[in-house]
């Protein structure tokens, strides 16, 4: 994703002389080096200190400017929250928050480095525009779409290496939108982020185990949240509901999701799938990480049987 | 000010009487105005809560019609107790200390890299020299050569609570701090109009700076003058008529 994100955003920023990238000391790869070779000028590095790299990329935008800032999600994000909520949020910039590692993809740098809370922490947030890509495609196509997003922006990326898992998806990507990635019966997974890889091996183990065939949503942009997408795609068709996100219960799709139901009178029943209310002191890879909070295929697939 | 405190309770008088010159020789003695949208010299009140101090001057200028100033703080006027971006003059929400200085060095860094000479002028609070966002901009201001910038730091010597030289002893002399972190830097008179203007229009320009302004807070009124109460306050109408008799003499 984060390459995804360096290249795209190398290609937005050629045709833009109004884009910028401001950083913490932190960078993404290669399309990101090219940019800084090509336009020195619009590339700055603050320096580990995020309160700066925020307020300061919303002095530019006050100045017409169009700034990317760029570190690890918790650095982007929690660090400097009221520069986010005041400078940007408040008058309302076009600031493009970019926060890499959302989740616990940082699985071994402990809970510093962890955003399992985010989305309830930004989807607070008046005006906010949140965009979470699941894979590569979704964070390429995102980070062009941000041209048309008029005010704030916050992209949560994971990391690399993440698979692609949008290429045979039934409906193409229209931003803000919810998405159909893949088509099913009986039972519909509701995801956010690269977790969505998981839903796809669930969907494969309920489909091999002639139990049911899945159909999986998923919601690029929790905030503002396609209403109509969400109750018409989903809750007035599948009567069972299995959430998926890599987030804390509270704040995420998961919650927006039953509110959106609970509203509406759509009945629904719900399996969600979660990180649990508490910080995590497991460490290991990132599915070492996911499987302590029960996210992985085995436990995800119980609780889709068991809907 | 004091006629517009006898309808709003919490006005923060006194924190706009002491950087009141501050901000007059910003706007018509530094800044240049009136050359058209985009190009005008910028003004940013830092210390959100001196926002009478810059009222009273976008008054004078046209910007804001008298009746807003009257029904401050009500439904009826866009005014709150700090600036709010998109009222006339106002070029960013401050009230939040801390968020000023920075801002104005991405717009400086927007201004170098289009080519244009616009300066912009930020008025602090010695109190907002606290907060560690203001030194990340300190920090950053020299290296990024935003030399266009010039920050007036309103040094009363009082926050909320007390007197900052007794909160932070080990804190001063501020000027010292400035220097040691690349900016330019001069010290005077916060209230001697002459002198703060003397000492912005003879700095080299090379890199950006700041003016450290001793002034007094509630200058002008005896019984406010460094009486941390009226940070906040509005006087009651005794009060009231004791202050302006007090002012009344000063100006005849």
């Amino acid at each position: 994703m984060r390459n995804a994100f360096a290249n795209a955003f190398y290609d937005l920023a050629k045709q833009d002389d109004r884009i910028m990238l401001v950083v913490a000391d932190i960078t993404a790869s290669a399309g990101v080096a090219t940019f800084m070779k090509e336009h020195p000028e619009r590339f700055i590095n603050v320096g580990v200190a995020e309160q700066a790299m925020i307020s300061i990329s919303a002095g530019l935008a006050l100045r017409g400017m169009i700034p990317f800032t760029y570190t690890i999600a918790p650095f982007t994000i929690y660090r400097p929250f009221e520069q986010v909520r005041v400078d940007c949020c408040y008058h309302h910039l076009p600031v493009r928050l970019v926060g890499v590692g959302a989740g616990v993809t940082y699985s071994t740098l402990g809970g510093t480095h962890h955003a399992l809370e985010d989305l309830s922490v930004m989807g607070g947030i008046p005006g906010l525009t949140i965009y979470a890509p699941c894979d590569p495609a979704e964070t390429a196509a995102l980070t062009l779409a941000s041209a048309r997003v008029e005010g704030p922006l916050y992209l949560r990326l994971g990391k690399v290496g993440e698979p692609d898992l949008t290429k045979e998806a039934p409906e193409p990507l229209v931003p803000g939108k919810i998405r159909t990635l893949k088509n099913g019966r009986d039972l519909a997974i509701v995801t956010l982020g690269p977790i969505a890889r998981l839903a796809f091996e669930v969907a494969r183990g309920l489909k091999e185990g002639g139990r049911a065939d899945p159909a999986i949503f998923g919601i690029h942009c929790p905030k503002p949240l396609d209403r109509e997408g969400l109750l018409e795609k989903v809750l007035r068709r599948f009567p069972r509901v299995l959430l998926l996100e890599e987030h804390v219960p509270h704040g995420g799709i998961s919650s927006r999701v039953k509110e959106v139901a609970a509203e509406a009178g759509t009945a629904n029943r719900f399996a969600t799938c979660t990180l649990r209310d508490e910080f995590i002191h497991v460490y290991g890879s990132h599915e070492d990480v996911l499987r302590a909070h029960g996210l992985d295929a085995a436990s995800v697939l119980k609780r889709a049987k068991d809907l | 000010m004091l006629e517009i405190s006898q309808t709003v309770g919490a006005l923060h008088l006194a924190p706009a009487f002491s950087c009141l010159e501050l901000v007059e020789v910003a706007y018509f003695g530094l800044m240049r105005r009136g050359l058209g949208s985009g190009r005008d010299d910028t003004f940013l009140l830092s210390k959100g809560h001196g926002s009478l101090a810059q009222y009273l001057v976008l008054e004078e200028l046209g910007l804001l019609p008298r009746e807003h100033l009257e029904n401050f703080c009500t439904p009826k006027s866009p005014l709150a107790t700090h600036p709010d971006y998109g009222t006339p003059g106002i070029e960013a929400s401050t009230g939040s200390l801390g968020h000023g200085l920075p801002l104005a060095v991405g717009m400086a860094y927007a201004d170098r890299l289009r080519g244009s000479d616009r300066t912009i002028f930020v008025v602090m609070s010695d109190g907002e020299l606290q907060e560690g966002s203001v030194w990340e901009a300190f920090m950053l201001a020299p290296s990024l050569k935003t030399t266009r910038l010039v920050a007036l730091i309103d040094v009363n010597d009082f926050q909320s609570l007390g007197r900052t030289s007794e909160t932070l002893p080990n804190f001063y002399p501020v000027v010292d701090k400035l220097r040691a972190f690349g900016w330019e830097a001069a010290e005077v008179n916060g209230h001697d109009a002459a002198a703060v203007h003397r000492a912005v229009t003879s700095r080299a320009g090379d890199r950006p700076f700041a003016l450290v302004g001793r002034t007094v807070k509630g200058r002008g009124v005896r019984f406010m003058e460094n009486v941390p109460v009226w940070h906040y306050r509005s006087p009651n109408p005794e009060e009231f008529k004791t202050a302006m008799a007090e002012l009344r003499e000063v100006v005849s």
